[in-house]
């Protein structure tokens, strides 16, 4: 076999991954990916093996539930031709690895420096001098924007070309909250460092990530969750995905001017984060996941005091959704704006609400299975099939609902949970682990590789954003300038995920 | 229009009426409370992620601490985390609690500027810069704005423009990457300025105080109005800290 076929949060001998001279590698994942919507890239990336690089690719089948994984080694200094001039899937991969290593690629066609990373291999790059794409006319003229956004929101540069109001063309450039997370995996040794690291890649999916990565722990230590901690996860990811989506909903609301649903889903978000606050003592569930354990159990009075929050929710939610979805004036700004076609998404490779929005079936839940989903929560994706503003609200709207049903169910059958104990997790030698969570953002991807001691030796963060920012630069293009806060909304994409 | 009005009668009355008094839900992490037991002072400081507990006597560092609650877990007896979320202060110091401590924290009426409360008493502008934030204090703050925290009520607001701000409100530990454009932000601020540091990364880096992506140079340059810890910061937290700087309550 040319790869190594392993499902979600499952861990194997680094050995174990075959290990490819670079074309043979490269045919292999291309072929793999070759015509088939099922199949996508999670996770493909590198790091220094001796003086060589070693390159991990990770395909995620959804039909079969199953990654294949495969990697090469390739020296240095060599220009290898690239995955990208075949499937665009992998550009960002290729630029990240091209950036932090130096690899040369012959016919990459966008290889552009990615976030100017701290450990990137020229540092002679430099973020003030990111080489915009440019169009030279008299007719045409570009507007930049940032890093420093009119909002209450994070750094990055976004770069239009427009002709009068209609946009041509948006290159959006990132890097500026980069932190150098994954280097600190590496250096930070103790469980609960890691696991605040995890916390804090992006604020608003905290429980997406730390469930990632303790999913991902456990798995490396042989450690199985019991089902009180699989609960406590699988109702935090509903609780989050209904509680930004609410947010969301206000924020899009705001960009139309439609100040009522602006108000109303803006207070609606306060209810389900300070229940979380409740449940674990902070509002955005910082402190809540932990690996092999949990030092807030959920209790049947938990419980019912959930039910009570959403059966207030619930009726003020449905109030203003009616009113809010059937305006024409806001149905006017949402429909048939920030359209990105089917072929645009599956070319680019998007995830979560951005691969949904079109028809393009991209959710964890429902293809790798994690927690309990595929047992106590089976679940069938929201797709919608228009590409456009309103199908990214429309999403938002019934997972809002789906979220609510979930988290209902759950609570019907709370687990017993114990006292939380210390005990010391040592994850096995010489291993990779992979694990895949659906955020509300969409698919994230933890991988991790320990050395012959047991050691952390490579830690790799994938968040949504990752594919999903080029999706928002092609659905801004053909609109007007003043439609681009509400595409943006409506895709709401980390910075800090992307940056790392 | 009904229909509208159905709506807002509905939410019935959302605004918390008094932001310095309202008690916040559940088990609310803010203010911890150190107590005089023994305890294994060496065991408690090796807990901290980010060493934001010292010993001899124990002490925790809210401008390093990350509210994560894993010491008071391990040493109930010792430490326990108060639902007193106002912990913000104009004096870095003041933030450090120590063994036994259960005072309150306080901004220094004597060291906040005269300018402050006569030029921005009344109205507060204030630019954000998420300088390598989390997304998560970005976040809280802009709930302080929503229909329940209603900041705006005292005359503090958030503007686009460095060029109308009174002073800049910075999230995140600072990265390299963002530090030029923080210092242009903040020169473009007119005279007279105020500096604010909002959440545990922008005070101390929290979790990535020792990452060598960071530039965090600009801090030691200027001189800083305001420390408001939390991970992320309440949003009652920000409120009541900036009305103290502003000498309201």
């Amino acid at each position: 076999m040319n790869y190594i076929s392993i499902h979600n949060n499952q861990s194997i001998a680094l050995k174990d991954i075959p290990e490819h001279a670079y074309t043979m590698f490269m045919e292999t994942n291309i072929a793999l990916m070759k015509g088939n919507p099922a199949r996508h890239c999670v996770n493909y990336f590198g790091y220094s093996a001796a003086d060589k690089i070693k390159l991990i690719c990770c395909i995620a089948d959804d039909d079969l539930h199953e990654i294949f994984v495969s990697s090469t080694v390739v020296d240095k200094g060599y220009q290898l031709p690239s995955f990208t001039a075949k499937n665009h899937n992998f550009e960002k991969f290729e630029r990240e690895i091209h950036e932090n290593f130096g690899v040369k690629y012959s016919d990459h066609p966008w290889l552009k420096p990615m976030r100017y990373a701290h450990n990137r291999a020229d540092k002679n790059e430099k973020i003030e001098n990111y080489p915009f794409y440019q169009v030279e006319s008299e007719e045409l003229h570009e507007v930049g924007v940032g890093p420093i956004h009119a909002g209450v929101i994070e750094p990055g540069h976004f770069r239009f070309i427009c002709n009068g109001e209609q946009i041509m063309h948006l290159e959006i450039q990132l890097g500026y909250q980069h932190r150098g997370i994954e280097q600190l995996f590496i250096q930070k040794k103790k469980l609960l460092e890691r696991t605040t690291l995890a916390e804090n890649i992006a604020g608003d999916t905290t429980v997406g990530h730390t469930t990632a990565f303790v999913n991902l722990w456990e798995s490396l230590c042989g450690y199985t969750p019991d089902r009180s901690l699989q609960f406590s996860r699988t109702l935090a990811l509903e609780l989050e995905r209904m509680a930004i989506h609410t947010g969301d909903l206000a924020a899009i609301c705001a960009d139309i001017a439609y100040q009522l649903g602006n108000s109303v889903y803006g207070r609606l978000r306060t209810p389900i984060v300070n229940y979380f606050q409740e449940w674990g003592g902070n509002r955005l569930a910082k402190g809540l996941i932990r690996a092999g354990k949990i030092n807030y159990p959920f209790s049947e009075e938990l419980a019912t005091r959930l039910n009570t929050v959403l059966n207030t929710y619930e009726p003020d939610f449905e109030e203003i959704t009616k009113k809010f979805f059937k305006l024409p004036s806001a149905l006017s700004r949402m429909e048939k704006t920030g359209v990105v076609s089917y072929e645009q998404i599956y070319e680019i490779g998007t995830v979560g609400m951005a691969a949904r929005m079109n028809g393009l079936c991209r959710d964890i839940r429902f293809s790798h299975p994690h927690d309990m989903y595929g047992s106590s929560i089976v679940h069938t994706p929201i797709i919608k099939h228009h590409g456009d503003v309103y199908s990214r609200a429309q999403i938002r709207r019934e997972e809002i609902r789906q979220s609510m049903t979930y988290a209902r169910k759950l609570i019907t059958e709370v687990p017993e949970f114990k006292k939380p104990e210390n005990f010391t997790l040592n994850p096995g030698k010489g291993m990779f682990a992979i694990s895949l969570v659906e955020g509300w953002r969409g698919e994230i991807c933890h991988c991790a590789i320990t050395d012959q001691e047991g050691d952390l030796m490579v830690y790799k963060v994938k968040d949504p954003s990752h594919h999903n920012w080029m999706a928002l630069a092609q659905a801004v293009r053909s609109n007007e300038i003043s439609d681009f806060p509400i595409c943006n909304k409506s895709f709401n994409l980390s910075y800090c995920g992307h940056d790392l | 229009m009904f229909d509208n009005l159905k709506i807002m009668w509905h939410q019935g009355k959302q605004f918390i009426p008094d932001v310095t008094t309202a008690k916040v839900p559940g088990i609310f992490r803010g203010r911890p409370v150190i107590s005089n037991k023994n305890v294994d002072e060496t065991a408690l400081e090796e807990i901290c992620p980010t060493h934001a507990i010292s010993k001899g006597p124990v002490r925790i560092d809210l401008g390093k601490c990350t509210f994560c609650g894993e010491c008071a877990i391990q040493f109930p007896n010792k430490i326990r985390f108060t639902s007193d979320y106002k912990i913000s202060s104009n004096e870095r110091e003041k933030l450090i609690i120590i063994e036994g401590d259960e005072n309150p924290i306080l901004v220094n009426p004597d060291l906040i500027r005269k300018e402050i409360h006569r030029l921005f008493g009344g109205s507060l502008k204030l630019r954000q810069v998420s300088a390598a934030g989390d997304n998560s204090c970005e976040w809280e703050l802009n709930a302080s704005n929503n229909v329940q925290f209603d900041v705006s009520r005292f005359g503090i607001d958030f503007v686009a423009s460095p060029r109308h701000a009174d002073g800049i409100v910075i999230t995140g530990p600072i990265s390299e990457n963002m530090a030029e454009p923080l210092e242009r932000c903040y020169h473009a601020v007119p005279d007279p300025k105020i500096i604010i540091l909002a959440g545990t990364d922008a005070i101390s880096g929290g979790i990535f105080a020792d990452s060598p992506a960071l530039d965090r140079s600009f801090l030691s340059k200027y001189h800083i109005d305001l420390y408001i810890p939390g991970n992320p910061v309440h949003p009652l937290t920000f409120i009541n800290g900036v009305l103290s700087l502003l000498r309201k309550i």
